[in-house]
C-alpha cells in the first residue's frame, strides 16, 4: 500500500514511439468542455497540455457596460455549482468601497447560505470523483441529499442553481417562516448519510488503490502554482481564508481547518484532497448549526441597501473562501455607475494549471483520477 | 510589515525604479514600478527573508486610456502581509519582463493578459492565446476594441 506509483523505463532497450492522444472537448470524464492533448508512451503519460477557452463568455467586458447590481447574474454563472459563494466577494468589495455596514441578520443569512452551498459543492465533488473511478451508487446517494439543500435555496431565492440573491447592503428576499427548522432538518439528514459514504466509497480498498500515492502535489509546488482551497490543504498547508483573514462574522464560529495528513498514502495525493473535502462537509454542518442558533429574529434585511449603487473612485481586491479555493475580484472604479474594470481571480484557473506538473509518469487512468481530484468547473476556468 | 514599510525597503534597495506609493482608504495601497528592472525587483520580493512573498495572488491588466497597466497582487504565507505592484507601459510598445520563472502562477495569467489586452511579456516560453481561439484578431478588453464582423464565415455580433 505504500509504494510509489511513478514508473520509469529504460528507453534504450525499447523500440517504441510516443503517441499524441486528444481527450476532446466533449468527453464524459473531463467535467466540462476541456481539451487535453496527452502525449503517451504506451500507457504512461509523458506530457499533458490543457486547451481551455471553450466556455469563454468574457463577462469582464460585458460588465463594463452595466451597472453594478446588473453584473451579479453574470458572476453566478462562473462557478455554477456554488453560486452563492461566487456573489459574496463581489458584493463585499463594493460594500467596502462604499463604506456600507450590513445588519447582523444579513451576515448570519449570508453565512448560512454560503455554507449550505459549500456542502452542495463538496457533495458533487466527491460524487463525480467516485464516478470517475467507476462507483455509481455514491453519486445517486449524494445527489439525493443535495436535492434537499437545493429545495431550501429555491424557496429562498427562486432558483435551484443560479440564484441572483445577494444585493449590495443586504439580500433580495427575507427568510420564510419555517426556514430555520428546515435547515436544521437537512443538516441532521446530511450528518446521517455522510458516514455511509465513508464506508461505501472512501475506505473502499479499490478506491484507495486507485487514489492513494497518485498525483502527489508537494506543498511548495502548490504555493508556487497558486493553488488554493482543498488542493492546498490536502498538501498539508494550513491556509483557510476564514481563519487567517476572517471576513464577515467567521471569527464567531467554532470550526477546525481540515488538512491532509497522508493517512492512506503520501501527503498531497488524491485521497488526501478527497478526505479534506469530506471532512469540510461536517465542519460546515457545525457552522450552520451555530449560525442558526445565534441568528437574530428581528431586523429588516433590506434596510442598508442604497438607492443608487455608485462606488467612489478607487480600486480594491476582495476575496472569499469558496468551496474550491480562493475567489477574488479586482474591481477598478472611476466613480460612475458602471465598473471600469472587473477581473475575476478564479480558483479553478489556477488549480488547473498545475495538472501538467503532477501527472507526468503516471498511467492514463491515473490522469483521469487526478483531473477529478482537482475539482474544476469550466465556467470558472474560462469565465 | 505595513505597505509603507515594504515601500521604504524596496526604495532603499532599488532607488529610482520605484516610482510612487499611493495609499488612500478605502482603496488598497499600491506601488508603481518601472518596467526595466522588474525581474530583479520580483526576485528580491520572493527571496528576501523579511519580505518572503511566495504567493502571486492575481495578475490583471487594465486599460487606462493612454497607458496600459499590469497589476500584481502578492501575499506572504509566512508573514501574512500583502502588497500591490503596478507597471505602466505605453500603448504602442507594451513590453514587460515575464516573471513566470519566479512564480509559476504567472504562466497562464500572463497568457491571459496577452490574449485580452495585448501586453507582451518578454521571456515567456509560450506566449500564445489562451481563452480566445488561436487565430482571433484583436485584443478584446481594450477600450477601443471593435468586434469583428465575422470569424471563419460565422457572424460575430448578435
Amino acid at each position: 500500500m505504500g509504494e510509489k506509483r511513478k514508473i520509469e523505463i529504460d528507453y534504450s532497450q525499447l523500440d517504441s514511439e510516443r503517441m499524441r492522444l486528444n481527450v476532446g472537448p466533449q468527453h464524459p470524464s473531463t467535467h466540462g468542455v476541456l481539451r487535453l492533448e496527452v502525449e503517451l508512451d504506451g500507457e504512461i503519460v509523458t506530457d499533458v497540455v490543457p486547451h481551455i477557452g471553450y466556455l469563454h463568455r468574457c463577462f469582464e467586458k460585458h460588465a463594463e457596460n452595466m451597472e453594478y447590481p446588473q453584473v451579479v447574474p453574470y458572476i453566478d454563472r462562473m462557478d455554477y455549482i456554488s453560486s452563492m459563494n461566487n456573489e459574496w466577494p463581489y458584493i463585499m468589495g463594493i460594500e467596502k468601497l462604499m463604506g456600507i455596514k450590513v445588519p447582523e441578520k444579513v451576515e448570519y443569512l449570508r453565512v448560512i447560505v454560503a455554507e449550505l452551498n459549500r456542502i452542495a459543492n463538496h457533495q458533487i465533488a466527491i460524487a463525480t470523483f467516485g464516478l470517475d473511478a467507476g462507483a455509481f451508487t455514491p453519486l445517486l446517494w449524494l445527489f439525493r441529499d443535495r436535492e434537499y439543500i437545493l429545495a431550501i435555496l429555491e424557496k429562498l431565492s427562486g432558483g435551484r442553481l443560479l440564484y441572483n440573491y445577494f444585493r449590495v447592503g443586504g439580500m433580495a428576499n427575507d427568510i420564510y417562516p419555517t426556514f430555520k427548522e428546515e435547515v436544521l432538518d437537512v443538516v441532521k439528514q446530511i450528518r446521517k448519510t455522510m458516514p455511509e459514504i465513508l464506508d461505501l466509497l472512501i475506505n473502499n480498498k479499490i478506491f484507495i488503490d486507485r487514489t492513494a500515492n497518485v498525483g502527489i502535489l508537494p506543498a511548495d509546488v502548490a504555493i508556487n502554482y497558486g493553488c488554493t482551497g482543498p488542493m492546498l490543504r490536502g498538501s498539508g498547508v494550513n491556509y483557510d481564508l476564514r481563519r487567517t483573514e476572517p471576513y464577515s462574522i467567521y471569527d464567531r464560529f467554532d470550526f477546525e481547518v481540515q488538512v491532509g495528513k497522508g493517512e492512506m498514502g503520501t501527503v498531497g495525493d488524491c485521497w488526501d484532497r478527497n478526505i479534506v473535502r469530506y471532512r469540510e462537509v461536517l465542519e460546515s454542518c457545525k457552522i450552520i448549526e451555530q449560525a442558526v442558533q445565534q441568528m437574530p429574529t428581528e431586523g429588516d434585511i433590506k434596510e442598508a441597501i442604497p438607492k443608487k449603487v455608485r462606488a467612489p473612485k478607487g480600486e480594491i481586491y476582495c476575496k472569499a473562501e469558496n468551496p474550491k479555493g480562493e475567489l477574488g475580484f479586482y474591481i477598478v472604479s472611476d466613480g460612475k455607475n458602471n465598473p471600469y474594470r472587473i477581473k475575476a481571480r478564479a480558483t479553478s484557473f489556477n488549480n488547473l494549471s498545475v495538472l501538467p506538473e503532477i501527472s507526468k509518469g503516471y498511467m492514463f487512468a491515473d490522469l483521469i483520477m487526478i483531473l477529478g481530484s482537482i475539482d474544476i468547473v469550466l465556467g470558472e476556468v474560462d469565465r | 510589515m505595513t505597505a509603507n514599510e515594504i515601500y521604504e525597503k524596496l526604495k532603499s534597495q532599488f532607488g529610482e525604479s520605484i516610482l510612487e506609493f499611493t495609499d488612500e482608504a478605502p482603496s488598497d495601497p499600491f506601488i508603481v514600478v518601472q518596467s526595466n528592472k522588474f525581474f530583479d525587483i520580483c526576485l528580491f520580493l520572493r527571496d528576501d527573508e523579511t519580505l518572503a512573498f511566495d504567493y502571486l495572488v492575481n495578475l490583471s491588466s487594465v486599460d487606462y486610456g493612454e497607458k496600459l497597466a499590469a497589476v500584481y497582487h502578492f501575499y506572504s504565507l509566512t508573514f501574512k502581509h500583502r502588497i500591490v505592484l503596478k507597471v505602466f507601459v505605453p500603448r504602442d510598445n507594451p513590453k514587460i519582463p515575464s516573471v513566470e520563472t519566479i512564480w509559476r502562477t504567472a504562466d497562464w495569467h500572463e497568457r491571459e493578459a496577452y490574449d485580452m489586452m495585448g501586453i507582451i511579456f518578454e521571456g515567456h516560453h509560450n506566449l500564445i492565446r489562451i481563452l480566445n481561439p488561436y487565430d482571433w484578431e484583436g485584443y478584446p478588453l481594450r477600450k477601443d476594441y471593435q468586434t469583428p464582423e465575422e470569424y471563419h464565415g460565422m457572424k460575430v455580433p448578435y
